[in-house]
């Protein structure tokens, strides 16, 4: 069997899919690997899909941090494979 | 409009789509792969065939408005394949802080010195910054163009966390 070894994108092409369900831009996101730690911007994440759906693994393990499928009515998103999701936000005293 | 095997959207627009057809565009989205004007410092920006585009947007800003030093590399496979050939040549021309390199991997025009090849460590020594100005690097291009272009910056010492890529899938025929 042809495996592919090397990942067709990267997270920038999470931003559309992701753009639908959060109210922030994740793929400047920082998350963290459930499984050995590293922290990683959504953005440069090893992407492969789009089907049936998009899977983004740690570039540190190869481990799966997040699966975004599309239907046509609802999207599903699993983020199991991260501990943590750091997103910046705009401090309160700028505004 | 060039057909991807197995593409989305470019098998789309080579073989159903008519002219005087709508298309519904969304975007743009995403704020990693984006240079900011308030950011002064200098600016690498590879480019592989219609990687090009969103860099182009980034000369674009640039435009007017910033002094940030930019020099490009371009990959493209012919001299009839460069995207946006005029409007690159003008703005280098009468910009100074604006350096626009060609890199023919097929096909190289007769007064290019360079053998038409893909592009090597040589060519980012030549035409891109030292590692040591520290400068932010973008890198657009299909799937393996972008692997080999950032694996070569890292080698030429340039830190990982200053360069951006996106790569827009595996390239065409």
């Amino acid at each position: 069997m042809d495996v592919q070894t090397e990942a067709a994108y990267d997270g920038n092409a999470l931003a559309g899919p992701l753009s639908e369900v959060f109210a922030v831009e994740v793929t400047t996101a920082v998350g963290r690997c459930r499984s050995c730690g590293t922290s990683s911007r959504v953005a440069t994440l090893r992407v492969y899909g789009p089907d049936p759906g998009f899977v983004g693994r740690c570039p540190g393990c190869e481990d799966v941090l997040i699966r975004v499928v599309r239907t046509p009515d609802a999207l599903w998103l699993d983020l199991s494979g991260m501990s943590a999701l750091h997103v910046s936000m705009q401090s309160s005293d700028e505004e | 409009m060039q057909g991807v095997p197995d593409g989305e959207v470019s098998s789309y627009l080579v073989g159903d789509a008519q002219p005087g057809d709508s298309v519904e565009v969304r975007g743009p989205v995403g704020g990693w792969f984006v240079w900011k004007p308030e950011d002064s410092g200098a600016v690498l920006l590879v480019a592989g065939g219609s990687g090009v585009v969103p860099l182009m947007a980034m000369i674009r800003t640039r435009d007017g408005i910033s002094q940030a030093p930019f020099r490009l590399i371009y990959s493209v496979r012919a001299p009839d394949d460069r995207i946006y050939d005029h409007e690159l040549q003008r703005r280098s021309a009468k910009d100074d802080q604006l350096d626009v390199s060609f890199i023919y991997t097929r096909a190289a025009p007769d007064s290019d010195p360079r053998l038409a090849g893909r592009i090597k460590i040589d060519d980012l020594v030549s035409h891109g910054w030292a590692a040591e100005l520290e400068p932010t690097c973008y890198v657009c291009g299909p799937t393996g163009f972008v692997e080999t272009v950032s694996n070569l910056l890292i080698f030429l010492g340039h830190d990982p966390t200053m360069i951006r890529t996106e790569r827009f899938g595996p390239s065409g025929p």
